[in-house]
């Protein structure tokens, strides 16, 4: 059987790995082939973006050689796929390699797109790549005092991101002596500060106790970078010194050029992550159009279930199990204390008051994180 | 009927189905209807007022079995 798969990130390193220990006698065998196509040599560990853009990361603590996490037997190709050839069961390589399969996998994830809001890219600081979370470090360093905002799109991965940069710059500032000269103003596009509802319970009164004001139902719709102020589809609008943003994001352009899913989010079945109407085809991570939390544990959940499944189809002919929606997000709630949030399609999260504990322990997973991505943790 | 898009946000915790409906409806025509599934009877009252807010069209809401049905139109 040759299975394929397609993204280097945590969904696709992860499920390549998994299948890899649980089909080791079929691949020294050769009765099974595991490729895995990525676009880029190198590994990154995303989280560690909203540390770097704060200090408390460098940039090549974000980074691995991709071989190097992979097990043995591994087919490993640098050569991101252009052309998806569904009814052929085929992909076309950027390098013009095709590549058939019995199985397919589609792990390409997502992408940042700021542009999509007039001003936003221009006047906002962000942390989504290497890049913007430097210059967003440097941008932090030199200021000295006024309104910080930080404001969101629709959809944005990593669901705790706004609530965890907001509580970071809090410390962040009253680390340089500058809180009495920041006034911290958070927006959120929903009618409370958090999606999740336990999660938002905690946080608001936090937010109060900390001086940091709110506002809800604040959709951005432009940035007006002269004047300084943003504006949401809601009516409301805010002014500012310093704007953080988390944008919004697509899938990868190549699932739209093949007319995969709109906005590049693949139609993807709840629970056995076959993509629709595709039952040799399944989709994990971000890439999915589930309604559920764009995380790395979602993608690392979803790799497991589709890793016994994929192995149970060639030992057993048929999968074994479903994917029960589960996720696990750390949330920082500043620079020295940290809670999380764990729940499925059926069970809501359940967050516990923030602890040093838990904080050192999301430090300790920035480090097991290639632990996670060899599929050992 | 066709010319409905529907969003199953049965269990959907995080990111909700307010924000799914949020993400959807750019992804949508306008006069296009839209209709939600959720499990959160919180659904049928944050689903609306947001529509209000912004000026597309509630169209209604039911509840079958436990799970809430919010239909809305897109308007511009």
């Amino acid at each position: 059987m040759k299975i394929l798969i397609v993204g280097g990130g945590m969904g696709g390193t992860i499920l390549a790995n998994n299948l890899a220990r649980r089909l080791s006698n079929e691949l020294r065998s050769g009765k099974t082939r595991i490729t895995l196509l990525s676009a880029s040599e190198r590994h990154m560990y995303q989280p560690g973006l909203l540390y770097l853009a704060v200090g408390r990361m460098m940039p090549d603590e974000l980074y691995r050689d991709q071989a190097g996490l992979l097990e043995p037997g591994i087919d490993f190709q640098v050569d991101p796929v252009e052309e998806f050839r569904l009814d052929k069961n085929e992909v076309k390589t950027k390098g013009g390699k095709v590549h058939g399969y019995d199985v397919l996998a589609i792990a390409t994830g997502s992408r940042p797109t700021p542009e999509e809001i007039p001003g936003l890219a221009e006047n906002s600081e962000q942390f989504y790549t290497e890049e913007t979370a430097l210059k967003m470090f440097n941008r932090l360093r030199r200021f000295e005092g006024g309104k910080v905002v930080v404001a969101m799109g629709v959809p944005h991965k990593c669901p705790m991101a706004p609530l965890e940069i907001t509580f970071m710059l809090y410390d962040y500032f009253k680390g340089r002596g500058l809180l009495d000269k920041v006034k911290l103003h958070y927006t959120y596009p929903i009618g409370r500060v958090h999606t999740l509802e336990n999660v938002a319970k905690w946080a608001a009164p936090e937010m109060d106790r900390l001086g940091i004001s709110y506002e809800t139902l604040f959709n951005v719709k432009e940035v007006d970078g002269a004047k300084r102020v943003v504006r949401s589809e809601e009516g409301g609008e805010t002014d500012y010194d310093l704007l953080i943003s988390i944008p919004a994001h697509r899938g990868m352009e190549v699932i739209e050029k093949n007319g995969l899913g709109q906005r590049g989010w693949i139609p993807t079945h709840r629970t056995n992550l076959n993509m629709e109407g595709r039952s040799n085809v399944f989709v994990l991570g971000d890439t999915t159009n589930l309604p559920i939390s764009k995380a790395g544990s979602t993608a690392h959940f979803e790799a497991e279930t589709l890793g016994e499944n994929i192995a149970a189809m060639v030992k057993l002919g048929a999968p074994v199990r479903e994917y029960d929606g589960k996720v696990f997000c750390f949330i920082e709630a500043g620079l020295d204390r940290a809670t999380y949030a764990m729940f499925d399609y059926q069970n809501p999260p359940q967050p516990k008051p923030p602890t040093k504990a838990i904080h050192w322990f999301k430090l300790a997973y920035n480090k097991l994180y290639w632990a996670s991505a060899r599929g050992l943790l | 009927m066709s010319n409905r898009r529907i969003i199953d946000a049965r269990g959907s915790y995080c990111p909700g189905p307010l924000m799914e409906l949020i993400a959807t409806i750019k992804m949508a025509a306008v006069g296009e209807e839209i209709e939600i599934l959720s499990t959160d009877k919180g659904s049928a009252t944050e689903i609306p007022e947001w529509i209000h807010k912004v000026k597309h069209e509630h169209v209604g809401t039911e509840e079958k079995s436990g799970i809430w049905h919010v239909l809305v139109r897109k308007t511009h």
